[in-house]
């Protein structure tokens, strides 16, 4: 346990957040990001990274300012968590440069070898050898690169990532599909509730939009086909929403003691209050028709942050904008909070900087922090046709001005993963 | 970091149950028989369709038993019908399949690799790139024509954990760490931590699966050229002869338990799960000696006064392995470790399931009271003579991450 005095209403240890760090569409940093976000600004445009022929989707989030040639989804990936982990870690003044003192949790797409690096092995093999991958195989034992091998691994991204920054202990790779960003925030608060150590960096990083990636999305009927006006393609919580915008970006939290964070003189950005989680066994991609795992998720991260109901007042949303999450996501929360819901603002910052994938949960608690930290709300935007099956207050198309000092918010994905996160203002 | 695992408490953390599937059979007895009772030997090995890579294929399995519905068993590609096969055994070892109540609110840690392609999908389109007319054109329209929508799903690393959700019921929370080794040594080095912790959970289901019959994989590790060629022998031998791994399929699930939760219940354990240790190095000669080490030195409080015996993770990769046997031989000098077992020799490379296999073994020797065969002609494996009371669970990851477990009779 930690060595202060501080503890939560079960007794632990509480967590405070002392440095964030985000790159999304709509840049690097939280300044840019943020005055985008607030002015209804979306980062989603038409896929320039590769050809679109036959493709039913042709857009995206895709961050492509940071390489003058198209890089592996590896490198993107992690080039991408560097940034968000650089501006977090200087923002929180911890530790020395590449001599981070905690844990890394670290929110990875998983890996596969790119289709630009298949080629060249095949096109380097022997062209007598019939079978493809082994003369994939013989031409990767002849090429001898440490680099391709090693991007090749799953667990590459974080290695190199804690190699860079000087974290402590085995670095985690962690993946709970499109709840994975807030997944890594779990791991680190579980961490220091423990006591297995003072500090945690928290990332979640996706830089994975390729073409094979986008096709596996578009048959499993997930994406927006909105090609027209990729500014309004994505759409939560609106009657013509038709799924969700790949995106790309980073988010990284240094989680602290909060003890240990006052000692050292640290500003406190926000408290970690509750974490909850709970899975759902009822299909591969589909949530249970009753929303019971997603109310329960809900219900235990605000019974772990021990607040009621009324305490909360902002909902970060999934939000991916499908016409499935969006439907449960408003069913779920209206079983929890009751009429009352539709007094709680809840936006989705998927409408502008699109679905980051692994890297939403991640980048949506940075920007929950900065809702609270500001006081504006951004909004939700392309509200135009409103669905009346839902009742909730999306802070349409326009931010708003309002006090927040508490925010539930919700990451869902794929596999029945459901986690949500309580971030307030202060420990109590 | 250290794990204090404390003294004889409530919140120990009990292993009680354990699902183990591989090239050398199916459930505890299986492998008791094997790797204990008979002659050592592996399994059966495929020299042919990986060629010039050896693998030793899984047993044939009744997947019916574990994985009920043909529908969910379509849904998955092989590596997951292993893990979730193997997840459903665990359960059951530990009189929880079926236990909605208790399942509701178990946690699971899965270590994962990724999803497997469709390698004749990918070699079809490799084959006609080079003569289309506009290559990425080409690419999307074969990959949007070809890829079945439900693959999708079984390369997800997290469906591996979805469809145990799915098919057994366990539905706590729900983490899946990726990649090699040190995946799997996390996800036990976690679920004890939060056992031990209190508050963080009571019924952990931790494991993972690897299906060694994959060439995508294969590509992978020959970029590296960590694969060994020839016949399969033991991994001391291998790291001799310029060193190399082989894969195995392996599927393995720890039920982890706080002692207090399995009492309750009228449960005992297998053995006691005390500290585990993981570390990394960037593996420069001496750097994981140097981890391992401090994983020892860690461990010293707790060990017996007669040497331990040890499961090593060596993986047959020469540098790691000739480096990792130096060290077992300056401990058994010292006397700190006993009796020495590379249970990769015969069971293979199974990556993220290797040290949850290690731990699952360590446990089977200490309820069974005995210990492994040696299968080691080069002398570093020595007979065992006393009952073993603890066992050392080691991996040093083919690459990187070093990881140790302590292993305790509970009578």
């Amino acid at each position: 346990m930690g060595k202060g005095k501080t503890r939560d209403h079960l007794g632990r240890p509480v967590v405070a957040v002392t440095g964030m760090g985000v790159v999304t569409s709509l840049g690097q940093g939280i300044d840019d990001n943020w005055s985008a976000l607030t002015s209804g600004k979306s980062g989603i445009h038409r896929i320039t990274r590769f050809p679109v022929d036959h493709l039913r989707t042709t857009i995206a989030g895709t961050v492509d300012f940071l390489f003058d040639e198209v890089p592996r989804s590896a490198v993107l990936t992690e080039k991408l968590a560097e940034l968000a982990a650089e501006e977090a870690i200087a923002r929180a003044r911890i530790g020395t440069p590449g001599d981070f003192p905690g844990m890394l949790f670290m929110a990875v797409p998983p890996v596969e070898l790119d289709w630009s690096v298949k080629r060249e092995l095949y096109e380097g093999g022997d062209t007598t050898t019939a079978d493809p991958y082994d003369r994939m195989i013989d031409s990767a034992m002849t090429l001898n690169s440490a680099d391709a091998y090693e991007y090749a691994l799953y667990a590459c991204v974080a290695e190199k990532t804690a190699d860079r920054f000087g974290t402590r202990g085995a670095p985690i790779s962690l993946s709970t599909a499109c709840a994975s960003g807030a997944t890594a925030i779990q791991l680190g608060v579980e961490a220091i509730r423990r006591g297995d150590t003072d500090a945690a960096l928290c990332i979640g990083t996706d830089g994975s939009v390729q073409a094979e990636s986008l096709i596996r999305f578009s048959l499993l009927s997930a994406l927006s086909t909105n090609n027209e006006d990729p500014a309004t393609a994505s759409r939560p919580f609106s009657k013509n929403r038709d799924g969700f915008v790949m995106a790309e970006g980073a988010g990284a939290l240094v989680l602290e003691d909060y003890d240990a964070a006052v000692a050292r003189g640290a500003e406190i950005l926000a408290v970690i209050r509750g974490v909850g989680e709970q899975a759902d066994d009822f299909h591969r991609t589909r949530s249970k028709p009753d929303g019971s795992p997603v109310i329960g998720a809900m219900r235990q991260a605000l019974g772990d942050a021990g607040i009621g109901l009324d305490e909360i007042n902002y909902i970060n949303a999934h939000g991916t904008s499908t016409p499935e999450n969006d439907k449960m996501e408003a069913l779920s929360l209206e079983a929890v909070f009751g009429e009352h819901v539709k007094s709680i603002p809840i936006s989705s910052n998927k409408s502008m900087i699109g679905h980051t994938l692994t890297a939403a949960g991640a980048i949506e608690a940075v920007f929950s922090i900065q809702t609270i930290r500001s006081g504006v709300i951004p909004p939700t935007i392309n509200q135009d046709v409103a669905d009346p099956s839902v009742t909730l207050d999306v802070v349409p198309n326009v931010a708003r001005e309002a006090p927040v000092s508490m925010v539930l918010s919700n990451s869902f994905g794929f596999g029945g993963q459901n986690a949500c996160l309580v971030i307030a203002a202060s420990p109590a | 970091m250290s794990d204090n695992s404390g003294g004889n408490s409530a919140r120990d953390v009990w292993v009680t149950g354990i699902g183990l599937i591989s090239s050398l059979g199916e459930g505890l007895d299986a492998h008791w028989q094997a790797l204990a009772l008979d002659e050592p030997r592996v399994g059966s090995v495929d020299t042919e369709h990986f060629a010039p890579f050896p693998v030793l294929p899984m047993v044939p399995l009744q997947l019916d038993k574990q994985i009920p519905r043909k529908a969910d068993q379509r849904q998955m590609e092989p590596w997951q019908r292993l893990g979730t096969y193997a997840a459903g055994l665990a359960l059951a070892d530990a009189g929880l399949a079926g236990d909605l109540d208790r399942l509701a609110h178990m946690d699971m840690i899965v270590a994962a690799g990724g999803g497997e392609r469709d390698v004749v999908v990918d070699g079809q389109i490799l084959a006609g790139l080079g003569g289309a007319e506009n290559p990425d054109a080409f690419l999307n329209e074969r990959l949007a024509n070809d890829l079945r929508p439900t693959l999708f799903l079984a390369q997800l690393s997290n469906l591996l954990a979805g469809n145990i959700s799915i098919v057994h019921k366990v539905t706590g929370s729900s983490r899946t760490f990726m990649g090699e080794e040190l995946a799997g040594i996390s996800a036990v080095e976690i679920a004890a931590r939060r056992i031990r912790a209190g508050g963080q959970g009571e019924q952990f289901l931790v494991g993972a699966a690897y299906n060694a019959e994959r060439k995508d994989m294969l590509l992978s590790l020959a970029l590296g050229n960590t694969l060994w060629q020839g016949a399969v022998n033991s991994v001391w031998e291998r790291a001799n002869a310029g060193g190399g791994m082989v894969t195995g399929s392996l599927g393995v699930f720890l039920v982890l338990e706080s002692r207090e939760s399995a009492e309750a219940r009228g449960k005992s354990g297998y053995a006691r799960l005390g500290p585990v240790l993981s570390g990394r190095s960037r593996r420069e000669p001496g750097q994981a000696t140097a981890v391992a080490r401090g994983q020892i030195d860690a461990l010293r409080p707790e060990l017996g006064d007669k040497p331990v015996g040890l499961l090593s993770g060596a993986t047959g990769v020469a540098a790691a392995t000739l480096e990792e046997r130096s060290l077992l031989e300056a401990l058994v000098a010292e006397g700190t470790v006993g009796p020495i077992r590379a249970t990769q020799s015969l069971l293979g490379n199974s990556l993220e399931a290797a040290f949850p296999a290690q731990v699952a073994l360590a446990a089977l020797a200490l309820s069974r009271k005995g210990f492994y065969r040696p299968a080691d002609p080069t002398g570093l494996e020595l007979e065992a003579t006393d009952v073993p009371t603890q066992i050392l669970a080691t991996s040093w990851g083919f690459w990187r991450g070093e990881g140790m477990a302590l292993l305790e009779a509970i009578d």
